[in-house]
């Protein structure tokens, strides 16, 4: 490597690494923490077989299951300014990645809720619990603990696929890269430092996941 | 205390009780026996509301409801003052002994949590479980996890406590612990309706037998009579076939240590 692609490489670390704390990072959090709240909702009303909003509920996840996370990029940043709904690139992003991810998610949460056995349920009622308090209580913690492993693997994609919002000019970690190389003309290795970045966050997330589980597994309940 | 009337439930084209009536006065302990697929189950299921009956009649704690039309909180009403011991025990698997017992206080009946826990306490000592208190259900025995269940069922002071087979999950040598915590229960004059495979807690502890087949009451009678002078031929049959598995299995040493134990 000569010594101007190592101060290019070195220049241009923390130039990328910012937008990837300030953007990338944001984007993931905020867009997941709605994700689940809508995944836990769909999840619920399929499990609870509540009519209508359960038909609506496997509509919405048939629809965006179905469909390119970049073309519904597309529709909202590109698309719905036609009916005159303007929304700046970062919310826009928001909107795409909670709904995106929330589909995933609900089915992640319907298996695991599924999977909690019915005589749990039962055994709610006769001690005279009613059921929000049995769902609250004992099905959806013991869902959670099931749907931990893959709702981290859900959240490690979704910090990947984040770079797709450089496609509506958010202006994270990929994005930013694209405009060094651009000056630079050094794709290689810069295409190669941002990767390295994304590893490093999933690494961290990585930890994390473990960490949780260990936590989880050490309060004594384990799945048999 | 409790009394049943006519009570019908079908699955589909198959007729699961077909016109059951039963009576349980207070500090009965009332065994219910018959073949696999007759109906014992179910019929307890639809004591608790867990299964809907199709038709009858159910009079408890002075009030009377018909299965067909019971409300929501009627049923709130009638599960609060029952309780119910599964086959599978059925403990909520999140939570520890201590929890399981004063989840029904704390949280459906809002029991101050320091009053719930001195309950749950003394239930637990009751079962001899209190040193097992922070253990998870996956940390227990089966006989362990069945005797919290069995607190579990004690801690809302229910009038009556349903048992749907609450030994036959268990391996052999840990039914006696079981059944001597049930043994004290009935001692102290707690109302129960006891599905059993168990001949020996059948004859030793229960005050009558109801002996069902295909979804029919076939024989009822106080326990000494039940098993002296069993009347109806089918009785007579089941009750020689348990016999003489028992003796063909070479069982017969270990049911009769178990009746030590229940005794
Ligand atoms: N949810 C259900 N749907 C359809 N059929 C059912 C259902 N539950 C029970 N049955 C049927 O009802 C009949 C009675 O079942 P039940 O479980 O009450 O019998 P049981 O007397 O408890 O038998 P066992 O001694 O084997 O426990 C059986 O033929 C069973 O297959
Ligand atoms: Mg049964």
């Amino acid at each position: 490597m000569t010594e101007r692609v190592w101060n290019i490489v070195v220049d241009s670390f923390p130039k990328i690494l910012l937008p990837g704390l300030t953007m990338t990072i944001p984007l993931t959090v905020i867009s997941f923490a709605i994700a689940m709240v809508i995944a836990v909702a769909v999840a619920m009303v399929q499990f609870a077989k509540v009519p209508v909003l359960r038909q609506i509920c496997r509509f919405y996840i048939w629809v965006i299951r179905g469909t390119p996370l970049l073309v519904q990029l597309y529709v909202i940043f590109y698309g719905l300014p036609k009916l005159g709904v303007i929304l700046d690139p970062f919310p826009s992003a928001i909107i795409v990645f909670s709904i995106n991810e929330g589909a995933y998610c609900a089915e992640t949460m319907r298996a695991a809720l599924e999977s909690v056995p019915a005589g749990q349920m039962e055994a709610g009622y006769c001690v005279g619990m009613n059921y929000l308090q049995i769902m609250r209580r004992i099905v959806l913690p013991q869902a959670f603990r099931t749907a931990f492993p893959p709702l981290s693997n859900s959240l490690i994609s979704m910090v990947k696929d984040t770079s797709l919002a450089a496609n509506i000019t958010v202006m994270e970690m990929f994005m930013a890269t694209q405009r060094i190389v651009a000056r630079t003309y050094e794709p290689l290795v810069l295409y190669m430092e941002v990767g390295l970045i994304y590893l490093l966050f999933c690494t961290v997330l990585t930890w994390v996941q473990r960490a949780g589980e260990k936590r989880l597994n050490a309060s004594g309940y384990r799945k048999e | 205390m409790l009394s049943i009337q006519n009570i019908r439930k079908s699955f589909g084209k198959l007729d699961v009780l077909r016109d059951v009536s039963l009576e349980v006065n207070q500090s009965d302990v009332v065994a219910i026996l018959g073949p696999s697929g007759s109906g014992k189950t179910t019929l307890l299921r639809c004591l608790n509301f867990l299964e809907t009956a199709d038709d009858g009649f159910m009079e408890f704690d002075g009030e009377k409801y018909h299965f067909g039309q019971v409300s929501r909180k009627e049923i709130a009403h009638i599960r609060r003052k029952t309780a119910f011991v599964f086959q599978n025990y059925n403990l909520f698997l999140n939570k520890t002994a201590l929890q399981n017992v004063t989840e029904g206080l704390i949280i459906a009946r809002k029991t101050p949590r320091a009053q719930a826990e001195k309950i749950g306490l003394e239930v637990l000592e009751k079962v001899g479980m209190l040193d097992r208190k922070d253990h998870y259900p996956n940390q227990l025995s089966g006989g362990q996890q069945q005797r919290v269940a069995i607190a579990r069922a004690l801690a809302t002071d229910p009038e009556i406590i349903f048992f749907d087979e609450p030994t036959s999950a268990l391996d052999p040598e840990l039914t006696g612990e079981v059944l001597s915590v049930m043994r004290d229960l009935a001692r102290e004059g707690r109302t129960m309706l006891v599905v059993t495979h168990e001949m020996s807690f059948a004859r030793n502890v229960s005050t009558r037998v109801v002996f069902m087949e295909d979804g029919v009451v076939v024989e009822e009678a106080p326990t000494a009579e039940f098993f002296a002078h069993p009347r109806a031929e089918r009785t007579r049959g089941f009750l020689r076939k348990i016999d003489g598995d028992m003796s063909a299995q070479g069982e017969h040493v270990s049911i009769n240590n178990k009746k030590e134990n229940v005794q």
